[in-house]
């Protein structure tokens, strides 16, 4: 019960707020080799800005790389000795700005808001002061979120483990425990039918990840803020295709296992790792290596999130698509038309 | 002495006779390690932009090519106007959208100024400040090229000149950034595994009462369930080095026997969470889901995917109870930034506290009884 309600609820929670790679507060310390005023005014405007907290300040070029290693300061700016008089007298003056690459990302989103703070500082004081500089505005737009909000990123990708987690994985488990207890057998003899047999113990998973994914929705729509723009039946239609997909995967997985610890492998190495890495979830496939490119056109959760973001956060229709829902129908079947095959090798034996 | 070294016998007789066990110690580790630093990567090297140019003139035409030169803009059309260009993204075959308006080159050098539109699709949130970044920086090089060509002499580009330089990791690979990560991952999750089906494993087989009935003593069983999971662990470890060396050319630029000292340190409290979470379950199910639990929670928050400084307030404070966070962060400054024993002292004074206290619950917790 806790791992069908709790852990995809506490997933959400957890990538909703904690779970983000938005920058703000990060630590810098300051090398003002001049301490004059415009480097006090630079020093200012960037610590007014919010992506900014100042640690300390340094006194020499010695400090830096020890600033670095004691761990929290990301970026350390150097302003040259003499800095405004060299600006007024010789029209030039150097601010280096020295970052800690060990995380790239971070470094280069540093980087760029230090050059835009301290280039926006300077083109408001040649303006004020004297030659006009050309000068090309920039409108910027983020289309589908535009607070930049992680969640919108993480969602989809938490329904999709969800719908997987819940129905393919807990299927496949127990249906290879009623196998190890032997009580399987004592189902088959009976005159069920396999068929019914195999339905009702699949109905009920179903009927519970489409409650979680309910659940989900609506957590993400009213505690995040997260929109549904397209159409709302489409995107249950389309979930409920893909959980049908996941159940004939979880069955299959069942066929193939003989005790509970082997399907729960199976599923944990054949489905729950590659769905959180190679679907595009966390990570963008675009930049995976060619081959790992390859292997997530395999992968059902990375079409089931292309769709599910189309439908949420795009608001397209089904023309978008179609390629993409097509595919997993077809995994569908084809899952399903294998574990028939299997299933009737089983009981002929 | 001669207790523990027989308990050690037999655990490492019972660990290599279990021939499913050997490769997820072993191989699983390794393949982890490859596949995880391939695929975890926030890197963006291959933008996918689009073009509406209603200008058609020279400037917009250079502008077009800084764009299309640059390592990280892959141009993937010119459609003729907004709504084309729209449905690129909608189809999800773009990711940027440049718009450039008529009459752009006559603002631009008659009115010294003109707009531009950048529109980025944000659903990836982080990806979408990078691809902002990188845009804006791109357009700002050609502002200034510009200003150079037009008033030469007069303007020797912006007044301030900004360098940057990224320390530690010039190449900004982010392979470099998560494999000190991702190690710690893997010797964590072993560790863990390892230790948290152990005990309960010879409670379900009942082999727990026989080893009741001998004359160990706790502390000998409990250090003899530990010595072989943290010898398999470093093993693991130094692998893992290994792999980082050569394969992804990763040299440790601190000392490395620190390394493994802080290692050896942090393996002792993760088997005491592990034997601790042994000692209070009695199904291996039951184990297995409250590690996997505690690790996921563990690994998410603990830095290695996404940077600990941006998470709320309340999350960081959570993570002071996050061991897997601690030594994310020595490991990486360790490897990577070259930091010292000073540096990293009081992570470590808190990661050892945490290690005896672990291991004196686990103690306490297991009772010989039946």
């Amino acid at each position: 019960m806790l791992i069908l309600f709790g852990l995809p609820l506490a997933q959400v929670l957890l990538f909703g707020f904690a779970i983000t790679n938005d920058i703000t507060n990060a630590h810098i310390a300051i090398l003002d080799h001049s301490r004059d005023d415009v480097t006090r005014e630079i020093t200012h405007k960037m610590l007014s800005s919010h992506y900014f907290l100042l640690t300390n300040y340094l006194h020499s070029d010695d400090e830096i790389q020890a600033a670095f290693q004691k761990g929290d300061v990301k970026e350390v700016l150097v302003f040259e000795s003499d800095f405004a008089r060299k600006l007024e007298k010789e029209g030039a003056a150097h601010v280096q700005i020295i970052l800690d690459a060990t995380n790239p990302n971070t470094a280069s989103i540093l980087d760029a808001y230090t050059k835009g703070i301290i280039n926006s500082y300077v083109s408001q004081k040649m303006k004020q002061t004297a030659s006009i500089p050309i000068s090309i505005g920039i409108q910027n737009k983020m289309l589908y979120n535009p607070q930049v909000k992680s969640v919108y990123m993480f969602v989809p990708g938490v329904i999709t483990i969800l719908l997987m987690l819940v129905s393919a994985m807990m299927t496949s488990i127990s249906i290879a425990r009623e196998k190890e207890l032997g009580t399987m057998e004592a189902l088959l003899v009976s005159p069920i039918k396999p068929a019914i047999i195999i339905i009702g113990k699949v109905v009920p998973y179903m009927v519970l990840s489409f409650v979680d994914l309910i659940a989900i929705l609506l957590m993400s729509v009213f505690v995040f803020g997260m929109p549904i723009q397209g159409s709302l039946a489409l995107l249950l239609a389309e979930s409920l295709l893909f959980l049908i997909m996941s159940l004939a995967l979880g069955i299959l997985i069942s066929t193939v296992s003989k005790t509970q610890q082997q399907a729960l492998l199976l599923s944990m190495f054949a489905l729950l790792l590659p769905t959180i890495l190679l679907s595009g979830f966390i990570f963008p496939i675009a930049n995976m290596p060619l081959i790992l490119q390859y292997i997530s056109n395999i992968m059902p959760s990375r079409w089931f999130i292309i769709i599910l973001k189309s439908i949420m956060l795009k608001g397209v229709g089904i023309i978008y698509f179609w390629k993409e829902t097509l595919i997993i129908f077809f995994m569908c079947i084809f899952f399903i038309g294998l574990s028939i095959k299997k299933f009737s090798i089983r009981l002929e034996e | 002495m001669r207790t523990i070294a027989y308990i050690l016998q037999k655990e490492f007789i019972q660990i290599f006779r279990d021939k499913s066990l050997l490769p997820i110690i072993f191989i699983v580790p390794v393949l982890q390690l490859l596949v995880l630093s391939y695929a975890a990567t926030f890197e963006i090297n291959n933008i996918r932009f689009v073009v509406v140019d209603h200008d058609h003139s020279t400037e917009s035409r250079q502008l077009i090519d800084k764009f299309a030169g640059s390592v990280f803009y892959t141009d993937v059309g010119q459609p003729s106007n907004y709504k084309a260009a729209n449905q690129a993204i909608k189809r999800g075959v773009a990711d940027q959208i440049l718009v450039i308006e008529a009459g752009f080159e006559k603002h631009l050098l008659i009115n010294h100024h003109a707009t531009i539109q950048l529109i980025t699709n944000a659903i990836n949130g982080s990806a979408a400040s990078l691809m902002n970044a990188y845009a804006i920086s791109i357009i700002n090089d050609f502002n200034n090229e510009i200003i150079i060509q037009k008033y030469p002499g007069q303007f020797k580009g912006m007044p301030v000149r900004i360098t940057s330089s990224f320390w530690y990791n010039p190449e900004l690979n982010y392979i470099t950034y998560m494999v000190p990560g991702i190690l710690v991952l893997l010797v964590t999750i072993i560790a863990m595994f390892l230790s948290s089906m152990n005990i309960v494993k010879e409670k379900e087989i009942g082999t727990i009462e026989q080893l009741n009935v001998t004359p160990i003593s706790k502390f000998e069983f409990i250090a003899g369930k530990l010595i072989p999971f943290w010898i398999i662990a470093m093993v693991d470890l130094l692998i893992g080095l290994l792999l980082a060396r050569f394969v992804f050319g990763i040299v440790v630029v601190g000392n490395t026997f620190l390394l493994l000292f802080v290692a050896s340190v942090y393996l002792i409290l993760v088997l005491g969470f592990g034997l601790l979470v042994s000692t209070l379950t009695q199904t291996m199910q039951q184990a297995m889901f409250i590690s996997w639990f505690f690790l996921m929670i563990f690994i998410l928050m603990s830095g290695l995917f996404t940077p600990i400084e941006s998470m709320p307030v309340w999350a960081q404070q959570l993570n002071v109870i996050n061991p897997v966070a601690y030594f994310i962060k020595i490991n990486r400054m360790i490897m990577l930034k070259g930091s010292g024993f000073a540096d990293i002292q009081w992570n470590f004074y808190i990661i050892s506290i945490y290690a005896v206290l672990m291991l004196g619950f686990a103690t306490l917790r297991y009772r010989k009884r039946a």
